[in-house]
């Protein structure tokens, strides 16, 4: 090393005139982009719609038809309570994991095991055949007729959710690993029960990880709840099976239910978008929020 | 809260036992803590000081020994001449009367500065939040973060969150305030304003037990030092003493090499 005159700031290099500014970077590669896939999807819409055997004119006929109508009130009915379900057992399946109570955190292990490892087709059909197996349900003089107790709705509802929790309780229990134990200490530490800590402090913050495959598993069970049909439950796909097997408009039928359950499923986007910005706060690091914003700048002006 | 009378001590500790698996990391520590007082904790990496300090709020469990704070045992209960553990309850509302303040800050990430102080008082005490929300002002206007209080932690620069934890643990209105390390997680132009803090807080007469390698701070604020190593007290006394004259052969060679 050769000794350098140590000075307060480096010495201006000759080529460096003025301070010179920063022009933000062009993408025109994007815009090249962005006309072909425009072109490439138009011209597809197009042929699409240009194309008779489509029979749009019955897809239009159908849209709104009073049995298409009841049917995706039925599927948005399942879809649910179906997930209300499934979330809430899904948590307390989780917690009961996560528990140090061995015999707790082994049941709760057997519970995923058990609803995850056999198909929800056999889960339904058990659900509905439980008055075969188990004519009255109960004991003593509270007992009910398994038949009159397991309708369609109930097996349906029992076969998705309980299939769901087993999903949703691992899902949730990653979101609870996620959240640093030092967030649990710490709110021991100031006095908090474990339900408080639980509820107050890791389960906000673990949505965070809980919401994106949450959404993943809404519009899966959208879409799972046409398989009710084994059990004669009827929703948005029994619906649309039902008109075609009797006029044989097979394709313009499907493309009712299709339109259908892409409009419920963009909502349901929707919401989630919502959802994930509401727990994210404190942690996003691209947008600050309104509040937070505002006290960072008389911070920095009285600073 | 408290049932001591002015003399007792506020902290007390006896023989205290603790073992992880096979390895014992506390064998049979004694330490004994007045009101007001102020005690910096000092020993090498590995020496049982914070599992010491997480058994006082019984984060950690010990096998032997007893431990009071204010009067009351922690952690457990009598039961023939043995000790049982405290319910669920019991614990928490101990923990709730001891201030604790991490290394790691541990701010509460979704709650903004204001929302942390308050949480406790709110959830544990049940306090009206108008209440809540004017002390925990006032709390973060004593720690210097009056213009902060509506920044999320991840808003926040190490020392700002450690002040905010600081004013989380004095919300609780606590009898005994316990740190572990809060300075060692800070770039060193932010050690200062926090150490500042805790200065403030012990001249206001607060009872704190302090892990720390500043040995500065221990110097003048301490009232006494312990000097841990491998899960024994080697030395205790005042500063004057343990610092400049150490007498055990472990303490000057660990000084010497904190100094260095
Ligand atoms: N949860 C744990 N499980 C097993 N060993 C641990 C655990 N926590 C601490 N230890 C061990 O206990 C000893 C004391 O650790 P610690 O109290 O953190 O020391 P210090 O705070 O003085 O650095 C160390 O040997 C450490 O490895
Ligand atoms: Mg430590």
């Amino acid at each position: 090393m050769t000794a350098t005159p140590v000075t307060d700031s480096p010495a201006r290099p000759a080529f460096a005139r003025d301070a010179r500014v920063v022009v933000p970077t062009r993408h025109p590669g994007r815009w090249a982009m962005a006309a072909v896939i425009l072109v490439l999807v138009a011209g597809a819409i197009t042929q699409v719609i240009g194309n008779e055997r489509f029979q749009w004119d019955v897809v239009g006929d159908y849209l709104f038809a009073e049995p298409i109508l009841q049917g995706v009130a039925r599927t948005l009915m399942l879809t649910v309570a179906a997930m209300t379900i499934g979330v809430v057992l899904g948590v307390v399946v989780a917690v009961l994991r996560l528990s140090p109570n061995p015999i707790l955190s082994s049941a709760a292990w057997a519970y995923s095991w058990f609803f995850r490892g056999t198909p929800l087709l056999v889960q339904l059909l058990f659900w509905y055949f439980l008055g075969a197996l188990y004519p009255t349900i109960g004991a003593g003089s509270f007992s009910w007729s398994a038949n009159d107790l397991i309708s369609p709705l109930t097996a349906a509802l029992l076969g998705l959710g309980l299939n769901e929790a087993a999903y949703m309780s691992e899902i949730v229990r990653g979101g609870i690993l996620s959240v640093p134990p030092g967030q649990a200490e710490a709110a021991s530490a100031v006095g908090m029960r474990r339900s408080q800590v639980m509820r107050r402090v890791v389960l906000p913050q673990a949505m965070r990880v809980i919401i994106p495959p949450t959404g993943n598993e809404t519009i899966g069970m959208l879409k799972h709840t046409a398989l009710v049909l084994v059990i004669g439950y009827s929703e948005l796909m029994t619906s649309a099976s039902l008109i075609y097997s009797r006029t044989y408009q097979t394709i313009p039928l499907l493309i009712v239910a299709a339109l259908w359950y892409l409009a419920i499923s963009a909502v349901l986007s929707v919401g989630q978008f919502f959802i994930e910005r509401h727990f994210g706060r404190g942690f996003s690091h691209h947008r600050v929020s309104r509040r937070g914003s505002r006290a960072t700048r008389k911070g920095e002006a009285v600073a | 809260m408290t049932t001591t009378t002015a003399d007792e001590p506020m902290f007390q500790a006896w023989d205290v036992h603790k073992s992880f698996g096979h390895v014992e990391v506390l064998k049979g520590i004694d330490m004994s803590v007045e009101r007001g007082e102020v005690v910096c904790l000092l020993g090498p990496s590995g020496s049982g000081k914070s599992t010491f300090l997480r058994c006082i709020n019984h984060l950690e469990k010990f096998d032997r020994g007893e431990m009071w704070v204010g009067g009351q045992r922690v952690g457990y209960r009598p039961h023939g001449d043995k000790l049982k553990e405290l319910n669920e309850r019991e614990v928490a509302q101990r923990r709730s009367g001891i201030g604790m303040v991490f290394q790691g800050f541990n701010l509460f990430g979704h709650r903004t500065a204001l929302e942390n102080v308050m949480e406790g008082p709110v959830v544990v005490r049940r306090e009206k939040r108008a209440v809540a929300e004017q002390r925990a002002r006032d709390l973060l206007g004593r720690v210097g973060l009056a213009d902060r209080v509506d920044n999320y932690p991840s808003q926040l620069s190490g020392g700002q969150q450690q002040r905010v934890a600081i004013a989380r643990a004095l919300a609780m209105q606590p009898d005994l305030m316990l740190f572990d390390e809060p300075t060692s997680a800070l770039d060193p132009e932010l050690v200062g304003d926090v150490l500042a803090v805790m200065r403030q807080l012990a001249e206001d007469g607060m009872t704190m037990i302090v892990v720390t390698h500043e040995l500065g701070f221990a110097r003048e604020v301490a009232d006494r030092v312990y000097f841990m190593d491998g899960g024994v007290v080697v030395e205790s006394g005042p500063p004057s003493e343990v610092l400049e004259r150490p007498r055990e052969a472990r303490t000057q060679a660990f000084l010497s090499k904190v100094l260095a």
